[in-house]
C-alpha cells in the first residue's frame, strides 16, 4: 500500500487534482482511498457526486466512539473508498487536532485493508500546525506531492512546505515524490516549475494544463476522466497518475532561501 | 554549622556551570554589613530542576478566587485541573444560608476530545446555565486551563453572554497554566479580575460601622481568619470583607467602603491593595497575624491609623486578656522547643511570617525563602521601580485604575498620612531579608537537590513546607510541619492559633516516630577513606608532596 499525501498553497487545486489522479488510477484498477484532511470536507465531492458524506469528526460528534466504518465511509467512482475527517466551523475549535482525532480513528477502525494499492491524503493549505502534519507523521504518508504553480505565493508556499517534510524526513521515512503543475498560464510557467523542482532536489512530475473542460466537470460534481473520459484533459490526469505509479524518485527536499527563490523567479519566471 | 561562601560554592558546583550561575543568584546569606543585598526571583526555573511551583491556574482558581463561598467557579478544561485544585488548599468556609456555600462541589465542563477539536464554548455556555439552575449562585467564576488558550475558545463573550441572559455577575479569567513563571501569575490575573468585575459593583457609599476595614490575603487556612476576625470583633473592628478566605460575592462587592485595607499576604494581593488606594483612597497597612508579637504589633498599628484614644485602649486590654489566656498553655511547649532550629520555605509571604512565631517558641530559622515572591517580598517595596520587566512579567497585564469620581475620599489627611507612613508599614512591604539573621540563608525557589543538601548540612530539628517536599525530610529523620495547608491542623493565626501551632510542633519533636529512623549521618562517617600500602618504593603520598 502507497500513501500518498497531496500538499500545496490554498485554492491551487489540490482536492481537483487529486480526485482527476484518483479517479485515473481506479479506471486502471487500482484500489484507492481518499482521506479528507480539510475541515470543509470537500476532498472527493467529485467522487462522490455531491457532498453527501457525513465527516468523521461530526459523526463522533454526535454518536460517541462506537462508530462503524460504514459510518464514515461512502464508495465513489470506480469504487474509491472515500472518508471525509471534517472539522470545526471557521475560527473555532482546533482542526489540527480534529485530523490527528480522525485519522486514529480510521486506524483503529481498520480502514487501512491490504488489499488498498494507494490511500491519499488531501491536505489543507500551509501545514499551519502539528495536525496538519500528521498524515506524513508516524510512517503513514510515506511521498508526498506538491501542487503548485508558475505564480510567486504557490511557489512561496511550495517551499515553505518543504521545509515541514524537511524536518519529518530526517527523522522519519517520509519523502518528497515531485511537484505537481496546475498551470495558471502564467509566463513561461512550464520551465519556472522545471527550474524550481530541480532547485528543491526533486522533478516536476506533470504538467498539468489549463482547461475549462476542469471547470465544467467540478460544476457537474464529477471528475473529468467521470465526465468526458475522451477528451485531452483527461489523458493528462491519466498521464499523471501513470507518473506517479511509475515514480522512483524521492528525496529529502532542499528547500531553498527566500533570496534564491527570488532568483529562479526572476531567471525563469519573466519573458523576455 | 553555618554556612559560608565555600560550602555554598560547593554545594552549586554540582549544577552544569549554567544552572550554578543561575542559581547563585537566587541564593543569599544573610550579611548585615554589606547593605541591601540583591537577591533574584520570579525567574522561569530552570527545566531538570525539581521545583515546588504551581501554574497561573493555580494561582488564580486555587488560591485567590476559589474560597469565595457564594459564587461558583467553573474550571473550563480537561477534568484533571478541576479534580486536582478541589479542595486541597483547606481554606475554610461557613455560610449564614447554608445554600449559599459552594466550596465542597468540584464544577468542570469536563472538555473531551470533540470539544477541543470543535471548541467547548458551546459547552461551557450550557454549564452555566445549568449552574444556575441547580445551584443559584450569587456570582459565577469561569478559569481557563491550558487547552482552552490553545484552541482560543472566547470565554470573555461566554460570560458577557451568560451575564445578560441570567442578570447575575458572571466573570472568566484567562489564567491558563502555561502564563507566567508561577501560580504568582495567575494571582495577578484574579486580582485585576476581581477588581474590573465585582469590587465597587455594591450600592454602599458609607462605611456601616466606626472601623471598617478589609482583610486582603488571608485565606482563612485551617480557620485563620475567624481567629483573626474574633479578636479584631472584639476590640471593635467591622470586617467588611476578607480576600478571599471565608470570603464572598455579597461582602466582596462593597469592599470599597473600608476605611483601611489589611495586607497579610503581600505576595497574591497587593495589586488590589494598590488599586482600591488608587481609586479609592483606601490605604493598606501590612500586618501580620502569625506571632504573638506580630499580631500584637498589627493591632497596635491599627489603632494607631484610626487614632481614637477609645480604640486604643481597648485594643491594649484584649491584648493583655489574650495574653492571660495563652501565655501559660505556652510554656510547656517552649520547653520541648527551645534551642531547635528550622527552615521556613513557604509560597510568597509565610516563608517571612512563621519566623516570628518559631521564635517565640525559642526555634531559630537558619533558612528560609519563598515558592513564587518576587523582589519586594525579599528586599521591600523601594525596590520595585529597579525590577526589570521581562516577557514573562509583561504578559500578564498591569490594570490601570484611575481615582473613582463619585467615591474617592481620602481617609486620612494627607499630613497625618505621611507621619503615619514614619512609624508603621502604611502603603509598605519592608520585606522578609531584613528580619533575617545574620549568617542565615535565604533562598527563592528551593529545589529538592538543594533541600537535601541543606538538610545535610545545617540539620534543622523542622522543616516547614509544602506536601511536595515534606517526606524528603521525614526520610532523613526529621518532622516536618506543612504551612500551607497546616497538615489537617489550625487555625494558626493570631493568639490562639500560636498554642495550636506550639502544641502541633511539639508533637512532631517528641513523637518516638523519630527514633526508628536514623538518618546517615548518625551511624556513617561523614568522610570515607582508604588506606593503600605503597608498593615498589613509590609513595602516592610523597609524590604528591613533591
Amino acid at each position: 500500500m502507497r500513501q500518498v499525501a497531496i500538499y500545496g498553497k490554498g485554492g491551487i487545486g489540490k482536492s481537483t487534482t487529486t480526485q482527476n489522479t484518483v479517479a485515473a488510477l481506479a479506471e486502471s484498477g487500482k484500489k484507492v482511498m481518499v482521506v479528507g484532511c480539510d475541515p470543509k470536507a470537500d476532498s472527493t465531492r467529485l467522487l462522490l457526486h455531491g457532498l453527501n458524506q457525513k465527516t468523521v469528526l461530526d459523526t463522533l460528534r454526535d454518536e460517541g466512539e462506537d462508530i462503524d466504518l460504514e459510518d464514515i465511509l461512502r464508495f465513489g467512482y470506480g469504487t474509491t473508498k472515500c472518508v471525509e475527517s471534517g472539522g470545526p466551523e471557521p475560527g473555532v475549535g482546533c482542526a489540527g487536532r480534529g485530523i490527528i482525532t480522525s485519522i486514529n480513528l480510521l486506524e483503529s477502525l481498520g480502514a487501512y485493508t491490504d488489499d488498498l494499492d494507494y490511500v491519499f491524503y488531501d491536505v489543507l493549505g500551509d501545514v499551519v500546525c502539528g495536525g496538519f502534519a500528521m498524515p506524513i507523521r508516524e510512517g503513514k504518508a510515506k511521498e508526498i506531492y506538491i501542487v503548485a504553480s508558475g505564480e510567486m505565493m504557490a511557489l512561496y508556499a511550495a517551499n515553505n512546505i518543504c521545509k515541514g517534510i524537511q524536518k519529518f524526513a530526517t527523522n522519519g521515512e517520509v519523502r518528497l515524490g515531485g511537484i505537481i503543475c496546475n498551470s495558471r498560464k502564467v509566463d513561461n510557467e512550464y520551465d519556472l516549475l522545471k527550474a524550481f523542482a530541480e532547485e528543491l532536489g526533486s522533478q516536476l512530475i506533470h504538467f498539468v494544463p489549463r482547461d475549462n473542460l476542469v471547470q465544467r466537470a467540478e460544476i457537474n460534481k464529477k471528475t473529468v476522466i467521470d465526465f468526458d473520459p475522451a477528451a485531452d484533459q483527461a489523458d493528462e490526469y491519466r498521464t499523471l497518475a501513470k507518473n506517479i505509479d511509475g515514480n522512483d524518485m524521492f528525496v529529502i527536499p532542499k528547500p531553498m532561501v527566500q533570496d534564491r527563490l527570488e532568483e529562479i523567479l526572476m531567471e525563469h519566471g519573466i519573458l523576455d | 554549622m553555618a554556612i559560608d561562601d565555600k560550602t555554598l560554592e560547593a554545594i552549586l558546583n554540582e549544577f552544569p556551570a549554567k544552572v550554578k550561575r543561575s542559581r547563585k543568584k537566587h541564593i543569599l546569606i544573610k550579611n548585615s554589613d554589606a547593605g541591601p543585598q540583591e537577591i533574584e526571583a520570579n525567574t522561569r526555573t530552570i527545566p531538570g530542576i525539581m521545583t515546588n511551583r504551581g501554574c497561573a491556574f493555580a494561582g488564580c482558581k486555587g488560591v485567590v478566587l476559589g474560597p469565595l463561598k457564594d459564587m461558583v467557579h467553573i474550571v473550563h478544561g480537561p477534568i484533571g485541573c478541576a479534580y486536582y485544585s478541589w479542595m486541597t488548599r483547606r481554606n475554610k468556609a461557613k455560610s449564614e444560608d447554608p445554600k449559599k456555600n459552594f466550596l465542597s462541589y468540584c464544577v468542570s465542563t469536563d472538555m473531551q476530545e470533540s470539544d477541543i477539536v470543535f471548541g467547548g464554548e458551546k459547552k461551557l455556555a450550557r454549564m452555566i446555565d445549568d449552574v444556575v439552575e441547580i445551584f443559584n449562585p450569587n456570582a459565577i467564576t469561569i478559569s481557563a486551563t491550558c487547552p482552552v488558550g490553545l484552541i482560543g475558545d472566547d470565554i470573555n463573550t461566554v460570560a458577557r453572554l451568560a451575564r445578560e441572559k441570567h442578570g447575575i455577575n458572571i466573570t472568566a479569567y484567562t489564567c491558563e497554566g502555561y502564563k507566567g513563571v508561577s501560580q504568582s501569575a495567575g494571582h495577578h490575573i484574579a486580582n485585576n479580575g476581581l477588581m474590573e468585575n465585582i469590587i465597587g459593583q455594591g450600592e454602599l457609599e458609607e462605611p456601616p460601622a466606626k472601623y471598617t476595614i478589609n482583610i486582603l490575603g488571608e485565606y482563612n487556612i485551617g480557620g485563620d481568619s475567624w481567629e483573626v476576625e474574633r479578636v479584631l470583633k472584639e476590640i471593635g473592628y467591622h470586617v467588611q470583607a476578607v480576600m478571599t478566605g471565608n470570603g464572598s460575592y455579597e461582602d466582596l462587592k462593597n469592599a470599597h467602603i473600608a476605611q483601611l485595607n489589611l495586607v497579610q499576604c503581600h505576595r497574591s494581593i497587593n495589586y488590589i491593595a494598590s488599586m482600591l488606594e488608587t481609586k479609592y483612597g483606601t490605604p493598606w497597612l501590612k500586618v501580620n497575624f502569625i506571632g504573638i508579637r506580630a499580631t500584637i504589633e498589627s493591632l497596635r498599628n491599627m489603632a494607631q491609623y484610626f487614632g481614637d484614644e477609645a480604640l486604643i485602649k481597648k485594643t491594649e486590654e484584649v491584648i493583655e486578656k489574650e495574653l492571660m489566656e495563652i501565655e501559660p498553655q505556652l510554656e510547656p511547649y517552649k520547653k520541648i522547643c527551645q534551642g531547635k532550629t528550622t527552615f521556613c520555605f513557604v509560597g510568597g509571604s509565610r516563608g517571612h511570617h512563621y519566623q516570628g512565631l518559631y521564635g517565640e517558641l525559642g526555634i531559630k530559622t537558619v533558612l528560609a525563602g519563598y515558592e513564587f515572591a518576587h523582589r519586594d517580598d525579599y528586599e521591600g517595596r523601594e525596590v520595585i521601580p529597579n525590577i526589570k520587566p521581562d516577557a514573562d512579567s509583561k504578559n500578564i497585564p498591569d490594570l490601570h485604575v484611575l481615582p473613582d469620581e463619585n467615591r474617592y475620599r481620602l481617609k486620612i489627611p494627607a499630613e497625618r498620612m505621611e507621619e503615619l507612613k514614619k512609624k508603621i508599614p502604611l502603603s509598605y512591604y519592608a520585606g522578609m531579608n531584613t528580619t533575617m539573621q545574620d549568617g542565615s540563608i535565604i533562598v527563592d525557589d528551593l529545589n529538592h537537590y538543594e533541600t537535601e543538601e541543606f538538610i545535610r548540612i545545617l540539620k534543622p530539628d523542622i522543616f516547614s513546607s509544602g506536601i511536595k517536599d515534606k517526606y524528603i525530610p521525614h526520610k532523613m529523620g526529621i518532622p516536618s510541619k506543612q504551612l500551607h495547608n497546616y497538615d489537617y491542623s489550625g487555625p494558626y493565626a493570631g493568639f490562639r492559633g500560636a498554642v495550636n501551632f506550639a502544641r502541633d510542633v511539639s508533637m512532631s519533636f517528641i513523637t518516638p516516630a523519630w527514633n526508628f529512623i536514623v538518618p546517615p549521618w548518625k551511624d556513617k562517617p561523614l568522610l570515607e577513606g582508604s588506606i593503600e600500602q605503597c608498593s615498589e618504593g613509590v609513595c602516592p603520598v610523597d609524590d604528591d608532596k613533591k
